[in-house]
């Protein structure tokens, strides 16, 4: 994945939230205060302004910035976490073409940054649910000879089964916690969320890759 | 959705703006989007920062001035402010004695307010952290993220700006903080859902006959839903959540605020608040001072909470110490 491409995915990212505002608003109205996807579509909007013109030396960079702009500008929990994320996968990616196994690392740094942030584990009706499960899969793709595209393809579908498994759960996080009960059948807007930022990552790298003949 | 608004993106730094044309005491800092007292920083005295989503008004930016908060970090609606904002407001405060963050126990307003100390830290600012989590509708437990901050977050703020105000050191006014925390229990209920702008439409839907009971202030739904019942039963659902999770003994003495939620009119709020002090005195439990009226609200849900705090002679001489800012003045 070189910079170009991260680039890419970021600003489709950014559509993606833009045109799903108000799906994620609305899915926060049952269980949270009616505002993730309004929050994440500000953060996003800043993030393609801050990276308009942004001169990168690596694809760290781009995450990094990322990140800093979502934490200067989300708040909420969304805004920490997924900035926090961001920025820690952009710690460990320096080069400006970075490899298959770089980008599962980072994934990895990413989702280790913000469990250590908000405390969760999968079960708990959050972001760790779609992103723990995508990471496995990303990582098991490419364990089995796997491309970037054939990965992120894995892991977004991972994500998006991870998501809806949320709707059974009781959250134990974040401010749907405090339904307790009530909080079950209902999908988890940030679950929703993650699965969106997986299912850009699938999108550009399915468009970035060389075409390949199906054996 | 029918709002006195220009447009949804904007409430928040328009309402900002009407603030600082309304109380020439106050320094808002539009571009971090802060509320500042205007003699901020005072030297030697310990700086106290609150903030938390908008939509609470006047928590917080009308507790800033003297004698209570020295800055707020007022977020979008319902979304907890960013650290550059709490960052720039600790910095705007901090008079050599150290910060003390008040912050309401909500991830957001945890995480954002955990990043900004930090931050403040590298800078050379020490802060002290109150966290408060005084609605009892949500058990402390695995199960949830904790108790809300909701109703005693004013107490906090008042008994700690108070406390720095007359000098005392960072530790101590954190201290005391705490303490109020720790002896506050506070219990809502709603009979409306309230409306965001940028959602336009209720957060869910009340039928007539029935109320949310154990809601918090951001317009979520409760723990459960029950048919609508008189003033003197829902007082007696409140008392009996806040005895059962820090009870009250005889002979306690209390400040109680029995807080409108934003659309509920004084007029009920009195009617609630003779019924919570009748409880209370036949329970033994002397209502010292009080508050009612609309002080933590929830943009225009209509529903009270009942807050109790147990007081000793310290914490009720802070309390009757002066203070003055929009929202709550006396004694100067």
């Amino acid at each position: 994945m070189d910079i170009p491409l991260t680039r890419t995915w970021i600003t489709t990212v950014a559509t993606t939230i833009a045109e799903q505002s108000d799906y994620l608003t609305q899915l926060d109205s049952a269980i949270g205060d009616a505002d993730h996807g309004v929050n994440m579509n500000r953060g996003f909007s800043a993030v393609v302004a801050a990276l308009d013109g942004y001169e990168a030396t690596s694809v760290g960079d781009v995450l990094l910035r990322t990140g800093t702009t979502l934490v200067s500008r989300v708040g909420g929990a969304s805004g920490p976490l997924y900035g926090t994320a961001f920025r820690a996968m952009g710690k460990v990616l320096d080069g400006t073409d970075v490899d298959d196994r770089d980008v599962a690392a980072a994934l990895r740094a990413g989702l280790e940054g913000l469990q250590k942030l908000g405390a969760a584990v999968p079960g708990d009706k959050t972001i760790v649910d779609a992103y723990a499960p995508a990471l496995e899969a990303f990582d098991s793709d490419l364990d089995n000879g796997g491309t970037l595209a054939s990965a992120a393809s894995a892991a977004a579908d991972a994500a998006r089964d991870g998501m809806r498994g949320t709707t059974a759960m009781q959250a134990r996080k974040g401010r749907a916690s405090y339904l307790g009960p009530r909080s079950v059948g209902h999908q988890d807007p940030g679950a929703t969320s993650t699965w969106l930022i997986f299912r850009a990552l699938a999108e550009v790298t399915d468009r970035a890759a060389p075409s390949t003949v199906e054996a | 959705m029918k709002k006195f608004i220009n447009a949804p993106d904007d409430v928040v730094r328009e309402a900002l703006a009407g603030v600082a044309a309304a109380h020439a005491d106050l320094r808002v800092d539009v571009s971090n989007q802060i509320v500042v007292r205007t003699d901020a920083p005072v030297a030697g005295k310990v700086g106290l920062v609150s903030g938390g989503g908008s939509g609470h008004e006047p928590l917080h930016g009308g507790f800033v001035g003297a004698g209570m908060l020295d800055a707020a970090a007022p977020g979008e609606i319902f979304t907890s402010p960013v650290p550059d904002q709490i960052l720039a407001a600790t910095k705007a405060v901090d008079g050599g004695a150290g910060v003390v963050h008040i912050v309401k126990n909500y991830t957001g307003d945890v995480l954002n307010f955990q990043m900004a100390a930090e931050l403040a830290l590298d800078d050379g600012v020490r802060v002290e952290t109150v966290l408060v989590d005084d609605d009892v509708a949500v058990e402390n437990s695995t199960w949830t993220a904790g108790r809300r901050g909701t109703g005693a977050t004013l107490i906090v703020e008042k008994v700690a700006g108070a406390a720095a105000a007359e000098g005392q050191a960072l530790e101590a006014v954190a201290g005391v903080g705490r303490r109020i925390n720790e002896s506050s229990a506070s219990f809502a209920v709603a009979l409306t859902a309230c409306t965001t702008p940028a959602a336009g439409k209720p957060g869910f839907d009340l039928p007539d006959d029935e109320m949310e009971v154990g809601v918090g202030i951001h317009g979520e739904p409760g723990r459960r839903r029950e048919k609508l019942l008189s003033a003197k039963e829902i007082v007696r659902i409140a008392y009996d959540a806040i005895q059962s999770a820090k009870p009250l003994q005889p002979a306690d003495r209390v400040i109680v605020i029995v807080n409108g939620l934003g659309a509920t009119p004084l007029i009920e709020l009195y009617l609630l608040f003779g019924e919570v002090a009748a409880v209370l005195k036949d329970a033994g439990v002397e209502i010292v001072r009080n508050l009612v009226g609309n002080y933590v609200t929830s943009l225009d849900m209509a529903g009270m909470s009942v807050t109790v705090c147990r007081a000793d002679d310290e914490i009720l001489r802070l309390w009757d110490a002066p203070v003055r800012t929009p929202a709550l003045r006396w004694g100067t």
